[in-house]
């Protein structure tokens, strides 16, 4: 069945966005991640211009974080002040990450730039998490026990000024990194349509040193915000947020999240991350290697004096 | 797979083809004309292109010439001019990058042509350049004219290829067909992107190989229909587009919820 798009102005299928949805929603309910980060170049790949691919993932990402905030409410295992902090620079990172877009829009580099963004994080992310799986993996099957870092110690980010209380993180730490990381997230989301979980996460657990029950929680509490000015943003300034195609993707996406996390209740940690790494590896390999391969058209055409 | 709505947007002429008796003596001038029987055309959200008649007529035909078949009429439909970027990607380190771009004024967005020969048999190169007539000859105005003459030319016909590869500049040859000495059906394309706006339909009328006379309609294109409104909201109002997109998106999660709890 096909269906025209207003605001990206194509044709596509009904059951492809459904379904694309639905993948995206089992693998994020299986790993506890948004997913915009597979939304994204799967909307690429699927034709759909880059500018619209980004504005819209975000708009979708909102629903998939949304829900999941909610649980985590219920369960308290949300940090409001913590993700307070992280929104007021995310929204700082936002803005600037919406106006370069509009920029690099204007000189014709975003696709190449939404694409090389991609690769490197994916890339360094899924390589990272790979090793580290492998790693856990072999452990356990020498039998012995993973070794993990004490939450207790300190790195340089501990010893910055300026530091405040969290008391459901059970953390006193530096506002600058927290702002930061929430700027450079804020930043990510509106160039590239991610909620940035896959960064957040890690970045709170390994550097922050957030206990791991409230790290996901929190994280989406914060993308909820993030990426929902992002959508704003990204309507008024770039007009390229498509409702039609971003509902379809959620209506898929929050009935496929309830049969990833059951399916996710039945793998063990490690492989969960192996199979994630090497999901994000696939990704991003595929992205780079459109960056090499002489491109069918060296010629583009585009409207001038495009907002 | 857009269903092929197909619309009939049949043009029909005011067939008063100008009776008025001549005085005996002068020969006849021909003349042309096109009529529209609508002058404007909605198109719904699955267009997926469609062919789009217009229908005309000589005026004062040589009956003779007419027999022999040595009048020619060429039909043009023409979208809305607006301003063009063409990039070209180059590889720089191995990536493929845009880099030089060059900017055109007033570029047709849409040009399809419809003609009874192929075009290099109706008349020669030069009077198309004169009439800037057909996607080979358009002028397409450079933004900067300061550029060297050999990269106009380039981005020139990148531009004219990459809108043919898209569909936007057609030609039907034999999409001209006289039905009758006087009365002539004309088959124009439309393609899936036709741009909305004012389209200008232009008849030129050659006599073996000479242009006679030119004659034009206007053609409004809308597109209708529920996309279309989102369309509209989007741009006009963009601010309550953002908050109705966000809104949305956290009704379907909370629903989503609702449905499909899991704790």
């Amino acid at each position: 069945m096909g269906i025209y798009l207003p605001i990206a102005e194509i044709s596509v299928n009904v059951f492809v966005l459904l379904a694309m949805g639905a993948a995206v929603g089992f693998l994020s309910g299986m790993f506890g991640v948004g997913g915009g980060f597979l939304i994204t170049p799967l909307l690429i790949f699927y034709n759909i211009p880059p500018a619209i691919a980004v504005a819209t993932g975000a708009n979708q990402v909102i629903a998939s974080s949304f829900s999941g905030a909610l649980s985590h409410m219920k369960r308290g295992t949300l940090d409001f002040k913590l993700g307070g902090v992280l929104l007021a620079g995310g929204i700082v990172g936002s803005t600037g990450g919406v106006y370069v877009f509009a920029v690099l829009r204007r000189l014709g580099q975003l696709d190449l730039f939404i694409s090389l963004l991609y690769v490197a994080l994916l890339g360094t992310v899924g390589g990272l998490m790979l090793v580290e799986s492998v790693n856990a993996l072999r452990a356990t099957r020498s039998g012995a026990a993973p070794v993990l870092k004490k939450s207790g110690q300190h790195n340089w980010i501990h010893r910055l000024p300026l530091k405040m209380r969290f008391r459901a993180s059970k953390l006193f730490v530096s506002v600058i990194p927290v702002l930061g990381l929430g700027a450079g997230i804020g930043f990510l989301s509106s160039i590239m349509g991610v909620g940035g979980g896959f960064i957040m996460v890690p970045a709170l657990i390994y550097l922050l040193k957030v206990p791991t029950n409230v790290v996901i929680g929190t994280s989406l509490f914060q993308i909820i915000f993030t990426s929902a000015y992002t959508t704003l943003v990204h309507a008024t300034t770039n007009q390229t947020v498509d409702v039609m195609l971003a509902f379809l993707l959620m209506a898929g996406g929050v009935a496929g999240a309830q049969y990833g996390a059951k399916a996710g209740q039945k793998l063990r940690g490690e492989q969960l991350r192996a199979l994630l790494a090497l999901l994000v590896l696939a990704v991003a390999i595929r992205l780079a290697i459109d960056l090499f391969v002489t491109p069918p058209n060296l010629y583009s055409l585009s409207a001038a004096g495009l907002n | 797979m857009a269903g092929r709505k197909g619309f009939a947007a049949a043009a029909l002429l005011l067939l008063v083809a100008a009776a008025s008796p001549t005085a005996a003596q002068t020969p006849p001038v021909e003349g042309i004309q096109i009529g529209l029987s609508t002058d404007a055309v909605s198109i719904t959200a699955g267009f997926s292109g469609a062919d789009l008649t217009i229908f005309g007529s000589l005026e004062n035909p040589d009956p003779l010439v007419a027999r022999q078949g040595r009048y020619d009429v060429i039909v043009v439909l023409e979208g809305p001019p607006r301003p063009v970027v063409v990039r070209r990607k180059d590889r720089v380190l191995g990536v493929w990058i845009n880099l030089e771009s060059e900017t055109f004024e007033n570029v047709p967005v849409s040009y399809s042509v419809a003609t009874t020969r192929p075009l290099q048999d109706i008349t020669e190169p030069n009077s198309y350049k004169q009439l800037s007539l057909g996607s080979a000859n358009l002028y397409m105005k450079p933004a900067d004219e300061t550029d060297s003459p050999a990269t106009i030319e380039e981005f020139t016909a990148a531009l004219r290829d990459r809108k043919k590869a898209t569909g936007l500049y057609s030609e039907n040859v034999g999409g001209v067909q006289f039905l009758s000495q006087n009365l002539f059906r004309a088959t124009v394309r439309l393609a899936p992107d036709v741009p909305v706006g004012t389209h200008k339909a232009r008849a030129f009328l050659f006599k073996s190989g000479m242009f006679i006379k030119e004659s034009s309609a206007q053609l409004e294109i809308r597109k209708s229909g529920f996309e279309q409104s989102i369309f509209r909201v989007a741009h006009d109002y963009s601010f309550l587009y953002g908050v109705f997109a966000v809104s949305l998106a956290m009704l379907t999660g909370w629903l989503g919820r609702l449905v499909f709890r899991k704790d």
